[in-house]
């Protein structure tokens, strides 16, 4: 069998090549075609059959007209916003004078610890003066942005008076406490940057930080050896230091907890790893310091070792606005890439006035900050011992902050129960506290509680009140 | 639309083409300069890299004395523009003493109430001396005076919404509001020329954003059914919802939105609709309640209104104004209204005023002549420039009047020469604009008087065709046709 099978394969070889190897059979053309020749050009003629065939592709089948009528009839969206249940509705109380540190509440006098009128200046005759003078001058808006016949000699003015205040050569005004931060951070740091902040910022903070598509690093609030350890992480991992912006950025008094950030440690830990420092003084500019001059000055470090200071002039300085300071190249840069400063109106000319007539009291009275610490002080005093809470704020933040011994349960039922102690307060012994309000889109997990802020012209008597009423309230509703 | 002849278009082209050239030999220079000179940076990186800010040194440093300029009075129809020199070729500008007066073409002052108003100024005053002027707290904490929850009513009624919400700033209400009524899994479709804050407040929120081209609601259907029908990117599951974000006169472009047309498609889709008027509201249609009066589109169609409080009432902030269901939530979760300080009392006040008095409440008529003045204005301008043959873009009864420039040299050109004139006209160029199509952006106010308009034309014309901006100049009538009517007659 096998040997037939051979034979029939030698015979079927020798058919073939006898093809191949005959003679010349034809002349076409003057080219002798020989018989390997036909098997050859069969070859191309079957690959080129081959290349102009379409490949074999699944066929695609966009959706028809009548498919997508039919997907858009059936999409239901989600209602725009969750249904309203009825705890949710909470009214603020309303005032009806000025939120000096007593204030008229539904007709009832009360004692105001829920405004960052850490200085007094609210009310103050010079500050209301200035301000109706620029009132009846420029009248109320600025009516364009700085680019365009926005920029009013009061705000040039309003900037350079808080360069010279602070000892840096130049400084920037916006309009809003909250969009200087969230401006300026995007304007520094682009995609590819590496900043290394505290988990215990406020939101608009964490906003910055998300429009600014940098990676992100956090450290654990306030403890600079876990600052150290995110530094050298950083610093190991990355892998071309000269291209690469590294920022730190930090608050001087933490509006979520009331501690205080250690500036020369943060300083000295900076200058190792090469990273230039973002410092937020909203409620430390006009309160920290000998002569107010904010966190630096508390701590005696050089204000040209801090590259960029921000501060929002809601708060010590009784205003609105805020402002931007550091070296002139810094200052410069955001005139044309910051987009709160290019896209938005200016600051009104009657509150860069204030502004300017609140650093000069400031400059001539530095005496209300000694007066502001001994409050302070007076107040921690008495709160060292109210029943259920206690005290997690630095003893020189004009914040006061209480959170509570132990949590009740879940965050709702704290929240609860903060809020009932407020509104018994305010009802019954006529002081206005403030509890931390949470937004949902907020990121940050610091425990919640209540905030007392400590103004210079609050009487000792305001104090003493204060804290009898916290003890009386927190003693009947903690268990 | 914006008709651009092609020979303008390569004349500008080759300006930026040299002026890039010419930075770039300048940078070069520069860098074998600064080779020998000690780099003091000291191992950080320097805070503008290569070539990031290669149009503010080389391209915007050059003019800057166009931009910026300061004043010291109030921003009224004539103001004074105070004087600025430079010693090194405009890298850094000093003031002086000295002021110009000059005809405001700039502001955003559409009815005049940026200085100081006989019915308006007193009782801000006597609100500054009740209320101070910072509450120092946030809304939630102990911010909110009599004023806000009046105005917060007054703005509803005005808007024609059951609520509405205050914020102290324009820019703020939009990116702190839409992260709050958006997130992952959402889509945002935004018109392509929407303003900066949208942007932002788009991008903050964590949904997908996509973008219909200007005012055209078929592309809007088009994009719409694509979105919905393909679901979310890769995993294709379908959209939580679905935002339309569009503009009520787009400030760059002077144009009304095609209102009844987009919010037809949106109710087609099931979409939210978000429309921002922060130049329309107070500026535009019968009563001065927007574009929704002005293209008959009842209130109750779109979602979500916003709008701000620094164009047309001369004071600062924004607002929302919606069903009362979204007004609660927004108070509840908005960053801007928990964590931010609440507007300042007198602004407030100034609002409150100002609505008085378009609404008529004041007892005055004052706000009926306001409104009918600045339609006449814009109308009359718009209409002497175009037989001017400038090119201008916008709709009738738009405050807003563009006029193209295209080439670079033009901008400075044309602002100069106006400022020596004593008219002062803003300029607009890349990035603000697309960076062919600079424009030199003009906005009409109630308070400009017909003489005032007059002027302005005489002196636009002037330095127009000193700078050669009349790209379509008008035909004139020609002779020899009207004799050849006589001749049939």
């Amino acid at each position: 069998m096998a040997l037939a099978m051979v034979n029939v394969t030698a015979s079927v070889l020798n058919w073939v090549s006898s093809y191949f190897d005959a003679p010349t059979r034809a002349v076409v053309f003057g080219v002798p075609i020989d018989g390997h020749l036909v098997v050859e050009a069969l070859l191309v003629v079957v690959i080129l059959f081959q290349l102009t065939r379409k490949s074999y592709k699944p066929p695609k089948k966009p959706l028809t007209e009548k498919e997508i009528d039919e997907l858009c009839d059936d999409w239901v969206p989600e209602p725009l916003t969750p249904q309203i249940t009825e705890d949710m509705t909470y009214e603020p109380p309303t005032l009806e004078s000025a939120a000096g540190p007593h204030a008229i509440v539904n007709g009832k006098e009360v004692v105001n610890f829920a405004s960052a009128n850490y200085l007094g200046l609210v009310g103050n005759e010079k500050i209301t003066d200035s301000c109706v003078g620029a009132l009846e001058k420029y009248g109320v808006g600025s009516c364009g942005p700085r680019g365009f016949y926005g920029t009013i000699d009061v705000h040039l003015d309003c900037e350079q008076k808080i360069a010279k205040f602070l000892g840096t050569p130049d400084s920037i005004l916006y309009s809003y406490g909250i969009s200087t931060i969230f401006s300026v951070i995007p304007a520094f740091c682009k995609k590819g940057d590496i900043i290394v902040a505290d988990e215990g910022v406020h939101w608009a903070v964490q906003n910055g930080l998300y429009l600014s598509r940098s990676t992100v690093v956090y450290f654990k609030h306030n403890d600079m050896k876990s600052l150290e350890n995110k530094l050298e992480e950083v610093t190991r991992r990355s892998k071309h230091p000269e291209k690469v912006r590294r920022y730190i950025v930090v608050e001087a008094i933490y509006q979520n907890s009331g501690q205080i950030a250690p500036l020369d440690e943060i300083v000295r830990l900076k200058e190792k790893y090469r990273f230039r420092i973002i410092l937020d003084e909203s409620h430390s500019f006009g309160v920290l310091g000998n002569s107010g001059r904010g966190l630096a000055d508390h701590c005696g470090v050089p204000i040209e070792k801090i590259d960029i200071i921000t501060a929002g002039m809601g708060n010590a300085l009784a205003t609105d606005g805020g402002f931007c300071t550091g070296s002139v190249r810094v200052v410069d840069h955001q005139r044309l890439s910051s987009s709160g400063y290019v896209f938005s109106a200016s600051l009104p000319p009657y509150l860069a006035s204030a502004a300017i007539a609140a650093v000069d009291y400031l400059e001539e009275n530095p005496s209300v900050l000694s007066k502001l610490r001994t409050n302070i002080a007076t107040l921690f005093n008495e709160l060292s011992d109210v029943p259920g809470l206690v005290l997690a704020s630095h003893i020189l933040s004009p914040i006061v902050f209480l959170k509570l011994k132990k949590s009740t349960g879940t965050g709702k039922t704290d929240i609860d129960l903060l809020d009932s102690i407020a509104k018994q307060a305010l009802e019954e012994d006529s002081v206005l506290i403030a509890t931390t309000k949470r937004s949902s889109l907020d990121k940050c997990k610091l425990p919640i509680g209540l905030r007392l802020f400590v103004s210079a012209s609050h009487s000792e008597s305001d104090l003493l009140k204060a804290a009898a009423s916290l003890k009386r309230v927190a003693a009947l509703l903690i268990s | 639309m914006v008709r651009l002849p092609y020979l303008t278009a390569l004349t500008t082209l080759l300006s930026y083409g040299i002026l890039f050239v010419f930075g770039h030999l300048r940078d070069f220079f520069r860098k074998i300069f600064d080779w020998s000179k000690s780099n003091n940076l000291q191992g950080y990186a320097p805070i503008c890299l290569g070539y990031e800010d290669f149009y503010t040194r080389r391209l915007y440093l050059r003019i800057q004395d166009c931009f910026g300029r300061p004043i010291s009075s109030a921003p009224d129809s004539w103001f004074d523009v105070v004087e600025r020199y430079s010693n090194d070729n405009n890298k850094t500008l000093h003031r002086t003493e000295k002021t110009t007066k000059c005809l405001n073409l700039g502001s955003y002052n559409y009815l005049g109430f940026a200085a100081a108003d006989e019915y308006c100024t007193p009782r801000v005053i006597e609100s500054l001396k009740q209320y101070s002027v910072s509450t120092c707290s946030t809304r939630v904490d102990g911010g909110t005076t009599k004023l806000h929850t009046e105005l917060e009513e007054l703005v509803a009624r005005f808007v024609g919404k059951p609520a509405a919400v205050l914020f102290g700033m324009g820019y703020v209400t939009n990116s702190a509001i839409i992260p709050a009524l958006i997130g992952k899994g959402g889509l945002i479709i935004s018109d392509s020329l929407n303003h900066n804050s949208i942007v932002n407040g788009a991008r903050g929120s964590g949904a997908t954003v996509r973008v219909f081209q200007h005012n055209n609601a078929p592309h809007l259907e088009e994009v719409l059914r694509e979105q919905i029908a393909h679901g979310q990117p890769r995993t294709h599951r379908p959209w939580k919802k679905i935002i339309v974000i569009i503009e009520g006169i787009y400030s760059m472009e002077g144009e009304l939105c095609k209102l009844p047309e987009i919010i037809a498609v949106c109710k087609k889709y099931k979409v939210y609709t978000y429309l921002d008027e922060a130049h329309s509201i107070g500026a535009v249609g019968q009563t001065g309640r927007g574009v929704c009066e002005l293209l008959g589109v009842d209130t109750a169609d779109i979602d979500i209104m916003m709008g701000t409080f620094t164009k047309s009432f001369g004071s600062c902030g924004g607002y929302i104004a919606a069903s009362k269901e979204i007004i609660q939530h927004l108070k509840r979760t908005c960053p801007a209204h928990l964590y931010a300080t609440s507007m300042s009392p007198p602004a407030v006040q100034q609002v409150i005023s100002a609505m008085k008095v378009i609404l008529g409440e004041d007892g005055t008529n004052r706000g009926a002549k306001k409104l009918a003045q600045i339609r006449e204005n814009s109308n009359f301008f718009r209409s002497e420039l175009q037989k001017m043959g400038f090119e201008v873009l916008g709709d009738n009864d738009s405050p807003i009047m563009p006029i193209m420039l295209y080439n670079p040299a033009k901008i400075p050109a044309f602002s100069r020469e106006c400022l020596h004139q004593n008219v002062a006209i803003v300029t607009v160029a890349f990035p603000a604009t697309p960076l062919l199509l600079a424009r030199a952006r003009i906005c009409i106010s109630a308070a400009h008087s017909r003489e005032d308009l007059i002027k302005a034309l005489e002196v636009i014309s002037k330095v127009g065709d000193l700078v050669g901006i009349k790209y379509f100049p008008v035909e004139p009538v020609k002779p020899n046709k009207v004799e050849h009517l006589k001749k049939i007659e």
